[in-house]
């Protein structure tokens, strides 16, 4: 596999859609204790791309995704978020739950979906507890359900499906709320080959359709193959390659 | 929004209503010992009530009948008849004894009465008064006895030709009813052995048998044969008379104890159960902190079991208000599930206690409220975990 290095503002993406983080930091503890996890993060993911998130146990992966997925909260840097700046600083926004909810989606490395919960409403879950009745809720939920395939099982609760018909609800769970980033962890990590490249074709397809900025966290040797570009993290720091973008159509 | 605790109470319903039924169970028994208490209070109200008394007249410094022993004379009855504002004024005895019924025994309460009059029931369920002087009796349902057994106290035999319901002493002993001079003769009567050695020693002192003086041992022996002690006198008021207005010259001018409606409550519910209500008291609220102990158990349980779940909502964005309003309906959910098995049990099990259970709908409301505070109280501990779960945890590292 060749490898260029790339700077992040030869990106494709605007900064206006998509994520745009700029100089993120993340530092744990104070004083002789502290220890530095994040040093320089910079990426751009445009709209509907798709990139890989790779890097060595103990880089800086887990920290990055946190600060990217609202849990955490930076040291410094900006995040921008779908043309909306999330962090520059400091949050935009206290209430941390509703950045997720709005404007982030999360695909498990085991899809996690809610046991008590048929297959729709693990989708309409999202939009309703971002305020949309229903009925509206449901009616997104079954059109992503449709998209990937999965409208026959609408009713049927997670314990009924297979690990990929799961993984494929939790791809639509992520998508409710048309979120500007997708954050996947380790999302094919317990997929053969085929299911695994099944998986990332659905999520290009699905980010290309909702113009869903998706960074995805592997080690999986199989998928890595399948990006355009790769983002390496290593002592805190992101260095951006140009991938292979083996098509999968 | 949809409700998500409801879903999932509904994904695990079989495992949700057994521990309903479980702390269901712990509740109905809370419940019955509110109904014990309550059976008592009732049971001393039913003995007032059934009386028929406006006045109880008791010995001086006394707070018989029921409470303590009170003796009186019976003629005192006559003076107290003519006392101003007296309509009805009846003799009457009471004494707890072991009554044989075939093999085995129940423990009754014996009156003695004057049918007609204060002290005698006031209605039958079965058969029909007392209309003889001697031998018959009256039975409450709750001794077992049938219309026309027989019924062994001390040296006679009584018919039943009558049965009662609800006609209880305070300690809850299901009552006989038998006539005035009978009940005088059972109560305070010795046995023939006890006559013979009390006349032996009468003859034997010199006080009693005195050459001089003709037909006083006879006096004295005949003395010791008769009975004219009574427990006290049940006084019916005349319409027009407070209580209060004929119960003062009683007191007064016969040198006697008397106590109205209000008086004998108090010491019948206030003093004489007083400590039962302290004991009951303690069991309902160790009962109440064992079912909070549970619930909180429970809950803690089920949310524990639910952590990956939680952090999962957390990191998808839900809010914590909105899992701790799923814990707490949960909680709530199991509180409710309890409070009717709980209410369902008591009831059914109720007429199998020895003693009159009594359960009231206000204490059933009070119980409902009771239940959904400890388990809202129950469930902080929960809530308190589930807040502090970290949506990390949904994606490790």
């Amino acid at each position: 596999m060749s490898i260029t290095l790339l700077p992040p503002s030869a990106s494709a993406a605007e900064p206006g859609s998509g994520i745009l983080v700029q100089g993120l930091r993340k530092v744990y503890g104070q004083g002789q204790t502290a220890v530095e996890a994040l040093k320089q993060v910079d990426m751009v993911v445009g709209p509907g791309e798709v990139v890989g998130l790779v890097g060595p146990s103990g880089s800086g992966k887990s920290t990055l995704l946190k600060c990217l997925g609202a849990i955490i909260e930076p040291t410094a840097g900006r995040m921008v978020l779908g043309g909306k700046v999330l962090y520059d600083q400091a949050w935009a926004s206290r209430d941390l739950s509703a950045l997720r909810r709005d404007h982030i989606g999360f695909v498990f490395q085991a899809p996690y979906l809610i046991p008590f919960l048929d297959v729709t409403d693990n989708v309409a879950l999202l939009p309703m507890l971002a305020g949309m009745p229903n009925a509206a809720a449901r009616r997104r939920a079954l059109e992503l359900l449709t998209e990937l395939d999965m409208a026959h099982r609408a009713q049927a609760a997670p314990s009924q499906l297979s690990g990929g018909e799961q993984q494929r609800v939790s791809i639509a769970r992520a998508l409710a709320n048309r979120p500007a980033v997708i954050l996947a962890d380790e999302p094919t990590a317990p997929l053969d080959s085929e299911r695994a490249l099944g998986v990332m074709r659905l999520l290009g397809r699905m980010a290309r359709q909702s113009q869903a900025a998706v960074i995805v966290v592997t080690h999986d040797e199989k998928i890595i193959p399948t990006f355009q570009r790769l983002y390496h993290i290593r002592d805190g720091r992101t260095v951006e390659e140009a991938g292979q973008g083996r098509s999968l159509d | 929004m949809i409700s998500l605790a409801g879903r999932d109470i509904l994904h695990s319903w079989r495992k949700f209503l057994l521990t309903g039924i479980g702390l269901g169970l712990l509740i109905g028994v809370t419940f019955s010992m509110a109904g014990v208490y309550r059976g008592m209070v009732d049971d001393a109200q039913a003995l007032l009530s059934n009386s028929g008394a406006d006045l109880w007249v008791v010995q001086q410094g006394t707070q018989g009948p029921y409470a303590e022993s009170s003796s009186l004379r019976d003629d005192l009855v006559h003076g107290i008849e003519g006392m101003p504002g007296v309509a009805l004024a009846a003799n009457v005895t009471y004494f707890n004894m072991q009554v044989r019924r075939g093999d085995s025994e129940v423990r009754a309460m014996v009156v003695g009465i004057e049918p007609g009059k204060p002290g005698s029931p006031s209605h039958l369920v079965a058969g029909r008064p007392l209309s003889r002087s001697h031998y018959e009796a009256l039975a409450d349902v709750r001794t077992g006895f049938a219309l026309g057994d027989r019924i062994r106290l001390r040296r006679h035999d009584y018919e039943v030709v009558g049965l009662t319901r609800r006609m209880v002493s305070s300690g809850g002993d299901p009552m006989v009813f038998i006539p005035l001079k009978d009940a005088q003769q059972a109560q305070f009567l010795k046995d023939n052995d006890a006559i013979v050695n009390e006349r032996a020693r009468s003859a034997a002192n010199p006080a009693f048998n005195r050459p001089g003086v003709p037909g006083l041992l006879e006096a004295v022996v005949a003395s010791q044969t008769s009975s004219h002690q009574v427990n006290a006198v049940l006084v019916q008021v005349r319409e027009g008379f407070a209580p209060a207005q004929v119960a003062e010259p009683i007191r007064r001018w016969k040198h006697l104890q008397v106590y109205d409606r209000a008086g004998m409550e108090e010491i019948l519910v206030a003093k004489l159960i007083a400590t039962s209500a302290k004991q009951i008291g303690m069991f309902l609220v160790i009962l109440s902190i064992v079912s909070a102990a549970i619930v909180a158990f429970i809950i803690y349980t089920m949310t524990m079991g639910k952590i990956r779940e939680i952090a999962v909502l957390k990191l998808i964005g839900t809010r914590n208000s909105t899992i701790a309003s799923m814990i707490l309906q949960q909680a709530l959910g199991l509180g409710l599930i309890g409070f009717f098995v709980g209410k369902l049990a008591a009831t059914l099990w109720a007429p199998i206690f020895p003693k009159y259970v009594l359960l009231l709908p206000r204490d059933a409301l009070t119980g409902l409220g009771v239940v959904l505070l400890i388990c809202a109280l129950a469930s902080t501990l929960a809530i308190r975990i589930a807040i502090k779960v970290d949506p990390a945890e949904a994606i490790g590292g």
